[in-house]
């Protein structure tokens, strides 16, 4: 399968915050630890709703997690 | 390894092996003579039996191994739990139409069963499989 297009900033987020280990970040968001590595990765697309939940650990906007380039237009 | 994803691992396994088992009965017992005269019932049944309560004891094993990891289900488990199941769906819509065509044209009991009985199992395993290559490749 292909990686979503959606990008995020997990990793750079979770050092920012102390080093936070993932496993903390995943009961933080109410997340196995399993799902919050899928995506980091980029290989799971999370719902909006625990979309927001992560922004809301970190304290910032959606849109400083998680990123949607723009479509090329021909 | 997930708790659903250990679940999924051995229900394709015990699907597996069930119908192997059940398959290598049924050809020894043939022994030469027309497949379709072969008893057949009793096997599935036992075979089928086992493979529920294998399928139960093997949950509570995946329960038991993933202790330190958590049971918790979230989001994608669900999300993954329902495409499996989706996709191992398509064989038991094709094995009901199956096994009608056979019951219309008078096939032998013994065949209208046993393609019931494969697409049971094709549709565990594809279904498991499918579970599988989910939890390790990812979900989009």
């Amino acid at each position: 399968m292909k990686p979503t297009k959606v990008t995020n900033s997990i990793r750079a987020l979770r050092f920012a915050h102390g080093e936070m280990k993932q496993a903390d970040l995943a009961s933080a968001v109410g997340v196995t630890r399993q799902t919050l590595i899928t995506i980091e990765q980029g290989k799971y697309s999370p719902s909006l709703e625990v979309a927001f939940r992560i922004a809301r650990v970190f304290k910032v906007s959606l849109e400083e997690v998680f990123q949607y380039p723009e479509e090329e237009t021909t | 390894m997930a708790f659903e994803e250990k679940r999924a691992w051995s229900m394709a396994i015990i699907a597996v092996v069930g119908y192997a088992v059940y398959v290598l009965v049924i050809l020894g017992r043939a022994a030469g003579r027309p497949l379709a005269e072969v008893p057949y019932a009793s096997t599935a049944l036992w075979t089928i039996g086992i493979g529920i309560v294998a399928g139960i004891l093997s949950g509570i094993w995946a329960g038991i191994a993933s202790r330190e990891e958590g049971l918790q289900v979230d989001e994608r488990d669900r999300e993954i739990g329902r495409f499996g199941e989706y996709v191992g769906q398509s064989f038991v819509v094709i094995g009901g139409v199956s096994a009608m065509v056979l019951a219309m044209a008078e096939v032998a009991h013994f065949w209208i069963a046993n393609v019931l009985y494969l697409c049971f199992v094709l549709s565990a395993v594809l279904g498991s499989v499918t579970k599988i290559v989910a939890y390790r490749r990812g979900l989009q």
